[in-house]
């Protein structure tokens, strides 16, 4: 090998740089799509559109589940007994405090929509179960009250709320 | 009477047997090539031509023929006809889709965005049965599905030019291609003579005819414009992201060349030390 | 693999882990100080794209398998929803269905290459072997993977491919019930298939490691067809073959892309766009374009059994060409006659090609005959003739001699 230049040496390191630099975009804009794919395809995400519910034919103190997004909603229309047992308790003796108001729309008291999805591993929640009266999670023994809060248990969070809102009082948009 | 329709029918079936297949008969005359927005490598979609042939589709074709893998959602999606996603829910709307309500009991609903556009019969045994004993193929990927032999030495030049619209030419030279028969030609009863159809018997009547479809942007209201216009919106069915397609094509292919320069000199520089 | 190497790694942990498993000192001795010969041409670069390609296709087929369904009522369905709905769905099949194309193209050019330059001769028989082996189940991956779709051209190949073992005589029927899983092709048929598509590519990987392997014991034939004999007539693989290769993938990706993103059904066939069939075949059954020279010699024979056999045969014989080939010569370019033989049996490969996706009538169906006594002519009449009547041309005394002249 003959000696080389500094100038040369700078054409040439600029060269092997500016390839390295050009090959490793083009290797990074591979791994665009192949990424990209696992995301919901274009028809899960239409199928995830809102849908509506029909609130009239739910009597007082019964619960129902609808599925938004595959994940079961659960909507219960409260009774007075109910609404009053979630109003009544010391913010800050909860896990994860939020009063009552914040967990339903205003002047739809009587309605509670949550995700039926335990905050802890992901179960189903039985309705109407547990110390307090709300739902209890056979999997791991998280008890939720009439709110959907954690009141006892593993679960780290109160029942999530899906977004809805109310397009009259018997009808509810979910999504 | 029963026998000779079944016998009519299985005539007709046996006639038309090629009608699966993709190749133009033998014989048979070329498609003429027609002008395709969508043609070569910066082809893009004529929004208000898909929009056009999205009406033939709906008034004319979709009262025999499914398209079931294409849904109303597709009609407002990038690259397509352009339909906000309102219109699409509007069109969707305008159609009833089975379903079942909370009691198990089925119901008919209006349409959803996310609802494949539905079929006009609820098998393919019915459709053939209200069809003269063949079924009327589904159009979801007609325009890729359908082709004519291009010889020697055009399949090697089509590579050069990117001539790849057979389909839609040969679609086109079917819709316009129905004639009557020549002197000597017995055409089976049920059938239409058609230029361009592999055997030249169609079961499928001339379904198009001047002012059928009531146009709202001042396009011709012809045989010869509907026939491009539904072709074309056949072809945006089978190849939906066929702009995104060719748009990220032109991307990688400057990325490309620009890496090949690259490591062509790179190349030379590492190697100039051993020559 | 090969002791070129004296690799210690430069860190204290490199060189404690070294110590236990030394697979930095084999990929450095492999891919790194690997002497190749310095007179390789461009012609050398397309074993590293078939590597290439081998790595497209298993990486775009495992996210498609994410996404395809292996039953006859979704298969269809299923790879159109890739096409519409998957993100970049339409993207990865394209890449998929074009890349096997792509990976024949590039296959086939190694093959005539090492046909041209005597690669298969003393001591690389085994690694023309098992090139032979990779070839084969690169077909069979090919023909399992044109069925997943299930459109007309998938399950009518898939009859017709499978029917070959009803040649069998005695057994045959029961073979391709077997092979079927029913009595015609069906859903355990496409189950199968698609196990079997997964599951063939990684055994090309495996086969590819002994093939590498191989290479590695015996070297790298060259232009000149001489064995390297001192360092002057070598250079380490890296940087020299690394970069010509790379130059060489990254081109290769131009005719790649132009497939995928500008015409990528041009390679396909349009009525594998119309969902399988089983009461109507299509007018004309032709095979993917890379099979088109054995289906033109199975088509030749008018024989069910010896069509079969003569088209088995056809690939079989390749993997006898290190002995058929008498000539002590290797590279073509000292064999004036077997260097127009090469490329008189080049043009019947193409003409066989052509005549496979013509129907099997008329002329057509003469000149595949006279085509196909041609080609086994070549390997078992010329090859082991001009080995014994041609007069070669002197040999370069070195690989550096040839490529400096005689100023080295």
């Amino acid at each position: 090998m003959t000696t080389v230049s500094s100038a040369e040496h700078t054409r040439r390191d600029f060269l092997y740089i500016a390839t390295g630099a050009v090959a490793a975009v083009g290797g990074a804009a591979v791994l665009v799509p192949l990424i990209a794919q696992m995301n919901p395809d274009a028809s899960t995400i239409a199928a995830g559109a809102p849908i509506e519910v029909d609130l009239a034919p739910i009597a007082e103190g019964q619960i129902i589940k609808v599925f938004w997004r595959s994940k079961p909603i659960f909507i219960s229309h409260r009774s007075k007994k109910e609404i009053d047992a979630a109003k009544n308790v010391q913010l800050s003796t909860l896990p994860d405090p939020e009063p009552d108001s914040a967990r339903v729309k205003a002047g739809h008291e009587q309605w509670l929509v949550v995700i039926g999805i335990c905050t802890h591993l992901g179960c189903i929640p039985l309705a109407k179960q547990g110390e307090y009266d709300g739902w209890f999670c056979p999997c791991h023994g998280s008890a939720y009250d009439t709110a959907g809060r954690i009141r006892k248990g593993p679960a780290p969070t109160n029942l999530l709320l899906p977004p809805y809102k109310f397009l009259s009082d018997t009808k509810v948009q979910i999504g | 009477m029963t026998t000779q329709r079944i016998l009519i029918a299985l005539t007709l079936a046996a006639s038309l047997s090629a009608s699966g297949a993709a190749h133009a008969a033998e014989g048979a005359p070329v498609p003429p090539a027609q002008k395709w927005s969508f043609a070569g490598p910066f082809g893009k979609y004529d929004q208000g031509q898909l929009q056009r042939g999205f009406k033939i589709y709906k008034e004319v074709c979709a009262s025999c023929h499914a398209m079931s893998l294409v849904s109303f959602r597709n009609l407002a999606e990038p690259g397509g006809p352009g339909f906000s996603a309102a219109q699409a829910a509007a069109v969707a709307s305008e159609y009833k889709i089975k379903d079942l309500d909370d009691k198990g009991e089925v119901i008919e609903r209006p349409g959803r965005p996310a609802d494949a556009f539905p079929a006009p019969f609820a098998n393919d045994r019915a459709a053939a049965a209200a069809n003269g004993g063949v079924t009327p193929p589904d159009l979801s990927t007609m325009a890729k599905a359908r082709t004519y032999e291009r010889g020697f030495p055009w399949f090697v030049i089509d590579i050069f030019t990117q001539y790849q619209e057979q389909g839609p030419d040969y679609i086109t030279a079917l819709l316009l291609g129905y004639k009557n028969p020549p002197k000597d030609f017995v055409l089976p009863p049920g059938g239409n003579y058609n230029e361009y159809f592999p055997g030249h018997v169609i079961a499928m009547p001339p379904p198009l005819s001047d002012g059928q479809v009531t146009y709202d942007d001042g396009a011709p209201e012809t045989v010869a414009q509907y026939a491009k216009d539904v072709t074309a919106f056949m072809m945006w069915a089978a190849e939906p992201h066929l702009v995104q397609r060719k748009r990220i094509g032109f991307q990688v292919m400057i990325f490309l060349i620009v890496l090949s320069g690259l490591l062509y000199f790179t190349k030379k520089k590492v190697w100039s030390a051993v020559h | 693999m090969h002791g070129n190497s004296t690799y210690q790694p430069q860190s204290k942990i490199g060189q404690w882990f070294e110590k236990r498993l030394p697979i930095g000192g084999l990929i450095h001795s492999s891919f790194v100080a690997y002497p190749t010969p310095r007179n390789l041409n461009y012609w050398w670069t397309f074993g590293g794209i078939l590597s290439f390609m081998l790595g497209v296709q298993i990486i775009t087929g495992i996210v498609l398998a994410m996404h395809y369904t292996p039953h006859v009522d979704l298969a269809f369905k299923s790879v159109e929803s890739i096409m519409r709905d998957v993100n970049y769905g339409w993207l990865l099949r394209y890449l998929h269905s074009n890349g096997a194309s792509m990976f024949f193209i590039a296959v086939y050019i190694h093959i005539y290459r090492g046909m041209y330059y005597g690669s298969y001769k003393e001591p690389r028989e085994v690694l023309w072997i098992l090139g032979v082996i990779i070839y084969l189940l690169m077909m069979a991956t090919g023909f399992l993977g044109y069925t997943l779709p299930w459109g007309q051209m998938s399950f009518w190949g898939a009859t017709v491919i499978t029917n070959f073992f009803s040649a069998i005589p005695g057994v045959g029927e029961t073979v391709v019930t077997w092979l079927w899983g029913g009595y015609a092709v069906g859903n355990p048929t496409l189950n199968r298939f698609y196990s079997l598509h997964y599951l063939l590519p990684f055994v090309i990987a495996g086969v590819v490691v002994l093939h590498v392997w191989a290479l590695h014991v015996s070297g790298q034939n060259n232009p000149a067809g001489i064995e390297p004999k001192s360092e002057r007539d070598t250079v380490p693989f890296t940087p020299y073959a690394t970069v010509k290769d790379s130059f060489m993938m990254v081109a290769f990706c131009i005719l790649f892309a132009w497939f995928v993103f500008y015409m990528p059904n041009y390679l396909g066939h349009a009525d594998n766009y119309i969902v399988a069939n089983p009461a109507v075949t299509p007018a004309h059954i032709v095979p993917e374009w890379y099979y088109l020279p054995f289906y033109a010699i199975l088509r030749a024979v008018p024989d069910k059994l010896l069509g079969v056999l003569a088209m088995f045969g056809s690939i079989a014989i390749l993997a006898f060409l290190p002995w058929l080939d008498t000539s002590k010569v290797k590279s073509a370019r000292y064999r004036p006659l077997y260097k127009q033989f090469f490329w008189l049996f080049f043009a019947v490969c193409i003409g066989l090609g052509w005549l496979g996706a013509k129907p099997a009538e008329g002329i057509y169906v003469v000149l595949s005959r006279i085509l196909t006594i041609y080609y086994f002519a070549h390997f078992i009449v010329v090859l082991p003739l001009l080995g014994i009547f041609e007069k070669t041309k002197p040999l370069p005394n070195s690989i550096s001699e040839s490529v400096l002249g005689s100023k080295a």
